[in-house]
């Protein structure tokens, strides 16, 4: 049995990893892996709790993390390829003619 | 005996009287509305209405023939409080004679006009009003109630107007058409209220003529209300019947056509006057003997004032006019006797409508042929025009009052009604009058018919249509008297008279004076005209003359004594009233309005408009500032989002952890 407190620093220290590479990665595939990360951070939460209250609703909603998270990188993928066609470049910073 | 009579005769045709009058109100829109399409334009209706309304009189003529009595009907018209206006019909002797008179006549002028407006612009409208003209004086001649008798009054007045003013594209006879109807209204309005002191005086309980009249006899009105009634009412025949002060309209009136002429201003609507004084009779008599004796004075003054003016006159309608204002008089002044003039005054202006009639159509032929009205452009039309000279000359011997013409009959009943009565000075008026009547006859006779032609026409008869009405007409001018001759049982006073009918006496003298007069007066006018001098033998009269030809200056003093001063001081007046007054408060409403907007403006334009552009502008450097938060970095939007999350956590930690 893991103590609580271990699976929240763990998921703390994954959600962290995550928050920066959304802000600091410049590549569009890394962006995407780093959410990916923070969904995951979110799902161990949820377990974490689901074993300690013993319900089985945290996971439940694990799964559903899992699920959406697996169609929406589906998605983000498919964007990315479409434009590294257009734009010959995955930086996020580079795409961002939707502005001012 | 009377009511005896009328049971044996029962009611006959009488109680249809209303229909004689009510069949040219029917024409008049037909005319109107269909005569443009009919053959003839028009002329058709109204002939076949008045023609079947003239057959009808005749038939009702006949049931006082027999000896009938007087019928009334009536119907509710409308009402107001207690007090009812009634549409009715009262038709005794005098109404059937003088339905015979109006269908009569106008049903010549009917016929004539076929011929003496052929080819006029306004043919047709000239037929429309014609035909409600004549409905208009039915309906005063069958009306048993003065509401009636006014509206059909006031219809006659308007027809009369536009009938002179047909020619309205010369300014001379729409100005005559204005002086006419003014002059005549001056005379209805103290009518209409001679009808208003009527009515009052019975209470407000009827307009009905005849029992205002029971009333007035039986001596239920207030005599001071009666008396101010007679004179008003009698105001009323001044202005219709062209009488002194108000007959000036009439010889201006002439610049109507001559068919209209002949029936307004001479046969019909210029009587209504006279028949009005004689349907109310009985409030004239019973009023006061002061009502009559100035009926009678007005009578006998504008009697020998118009024939004086008719001996000047150069336009031969006008000599007729100012003779048919003098003839009017006779009747007026005869009236003015009370019961004695009744029926005399009634028997002059029956014979007088079909001789004068007479004497305008055959006027109106003659003008026709030389296309004047002066007579210093006739003379000699005696060979040129046959028919139309020996018409017109039994037309004038009825004038003059010549035995065995129905003027004769007439003018004789007259004197001897003043005989009888012992009102001698009007006596004298009236053979006086009968004197210088012959004479202005016979010196238009002599300058239109006489001598060598003077003209450069080439006069000839007029047509058929025109003849026949005035041999028609000649006819009627030479049997009619003798309806109301003594020796033949006079039954023209057995079909007309107030109370009783009374028995015609023939006094022989007074026959031979007033022949003697009249041809007296003849003879003088054949010496002094046969020999048609170059200039006017009355200019040796002098400043006589000069009076008559400036018709006393009574035209004058009312242009310069009345119309000018109201047109000139109070009409500057008014319109300096209107233009300081008036139109100062407006403006000055106007001014204050304006300064009231001018605030509003300034209001409007800084603190609305402001509020409204400053809401504009602020939004517009709010956006302006704000959009610079959109840069297109999404990992810019993500640290902002992680920014507030932050925040909220703290926010959310810092209110519930305590």
């Amino acid at each position: 049995m893991i103590r609580l407190p271990l699976v929240l620093v763990f998921s703390a220290v994954l959600f962290s990893a995550g928050v920066y590479g959304v802000l600091a990665r410049r590549n569009a595939v890394l962006v995407l892996m780093s959410i990916e990360l923070m969904l995951n951070a979110v799902t161990v939460n949820l377990v974490g709790f689901s074993s300690l209250w013993r319900n089985l609703t945290g996971q439940v909603f694990g799964l559903f993390i899992i699920a959406v998270a697996a169609a929406e990188v589906g998605i983000g993928l498919a964007i990315v390829i479409l434009i590294f066609r257009n734009r010959e470049t995955i930086n996020v910073d580079e795409v961002n003619l939707l502005k001012w | 005996m009377v009511a005896e009579a009328a049971a044996a005769v029962g009611p006959g045709l009488t109680r249809y009287a209303w229909v004689v009058a009510v069949l040219p109100f029917v024409s008049a829109p037909l005319i109107l509305f269909f005569g443009r399409r009919t053959p003839g334009r028009g002329w058709i209706y109204g002939v076949a209405s008045v023609g079947a309304g003239f057959v009808l009189s005749l038939g009702i003529l006949w049931h006082f023939v027999q000896g009938g009595g007087p019928t009334a009907s009536s119907v509710s018209w409308f009402q107001v409080g207690p007090f009812t206006v009634e549409l009715g019909q009262y038709v005794d002797g005098l109404t059937a004679v003088m339905f015979i008179v109006v269908t009569g006549v106008s049903l010549c002028v009917h016929v004539y006009s076929i011929g003496y407006m052929h080819g006029d612009a306004r043919f047709t409208w000239f037929y429309v009003v014609l035909s409600l003209f004549t409905g208009a004086m039915l309906d005063v001649v069958v009306s048993d109630n003065l509401f009636q008798l006014l509206v059909g009054w006031e219809v006659m007045g308007v027809c009369s107007y536009l009938l002179i003013g047909h020619w309205w594209e010369e300014k001379v006879n729409s100005d005559a058409a204005i002086k006419a109807f003014i002059t005549t209204r001056t005379g209805d309005v103290p009518f209409l209220f001679g009808i208003f002191a009527l009515v009052f005086a019975t209470g407000f309980t009827t307009s009905n003529i005849q029992q205002i009249g029971e009333m007035s006899a039986a001596g239920e009105m207030s005599s001071a209300l009666m008396i101010g009634a007679a004179l008003l009412l009698f105001g009323g025949t001044i202005g219709k019947s062209a009488q002194f002060p108000l007959y000036v309209w009439l010889p201006d009136a002439m610049a109507g056509p001559t068919p209209v002429s002949a029936l307004i201003h001479a046969a019909t609507m210029v009587a209504a006057g006279v028949y009005m004084v004689a349907r109310l009779f009985e409030v004239f008599i019973h009023a006061d003997p002061l009502v009559l004796t100035v009926v009678s004075v007005i009578g006998a003054i504008t009697l020998l004032l118009a024939a004086f003016l008719a001996l000047v006159q150069d336009d031969i309608k006008r000599v007729l006019a100012y003779s048919t204002i003098s003839q009017l008089a006779y009747m007026v002044a005869a009236l003015g006797l009370g019961e004695a003039g009744y029926a005399p005054a009634m028997f002059h202006l029956f014979t007088h409508a079909f001789f004068k009639a007479l004497l305008f159509l055959g006027a109106g032929s003659v003008i026709h042929a030389v296309h004047s009205n002066y007579m210093s452009d006739m003379g000699g039309l005696r060979t040129s025009m046959r028919t139309t000279y020996v018409t017109y000359v039994i037309g004038s011997l009825a004038l003059a009052g010549i035995f065995p013409l129905s003027g004769f009959f007439s003018k004789d009943e007259l004197l001897v009604a003043a005989y009888h009565d012992k009102t001698y000075w009007l006596l004298i008026v009236l053979l006086l009058g009968a004197v210088i009547t012959a004479f202005y006859t016979m010196r238009m006779l002599v300058l239109t018919f006489g001598g060598e032609y003077r003209g450069h026409e080439h006069p000839h008869e007029s047509p058929r249509s025109m003849t026949g009405p005035l041999v028609a007409l000649a006819a009627a001018t030479v049997f009619v008297g003798w309806l109301g001759f003594g020796p033949t049982n006079a039954p023209f006073f057995d079909w007309v008279f107030i109370g009783h009918p009374e028995d015609v006496s023939f006094v022989a003298w007074i026959a031979i004076v007033s022949t003697i007069a009249a041809v007296g007066g003849l003879a003088l006018g054949y010496v002094t005209y046969v020999k048609q001098p170059a200039r006017e033998p009355l200019t040796r009269l002098g400043p006589v003359y000069t009076l008559l030809e400036n018709k006393y200056y009574l035209d004058d003093f009312y242009l310069n004594g009345i119309v000018y001063p109201i047109r000139d001081r109070l009409s500057a007046g008014v319109n300096w009233f209107n233009r300081s007054i008036l139109d100062g408060i407006v403006h000055l409403f106007a001014l204050t309005t304006r300064g009231l907007a001018a605030v509003v403006n300034l209001f409007d334009r800084g603190v609305i408009d402001g509020v409204v552009n400053g809401a504009g502008e602020g939004a517009e450097e709010a956006g302006g500032f704000l959009r610079y938060v959109q840069s297109g970095n999404v990992q810019g939007y993500a640290a902002i989002l992680l920014g507030l999350g932050i925040i909220g956590v703290i926010v959310v930690a810092i209110i519930y952890v305590k």
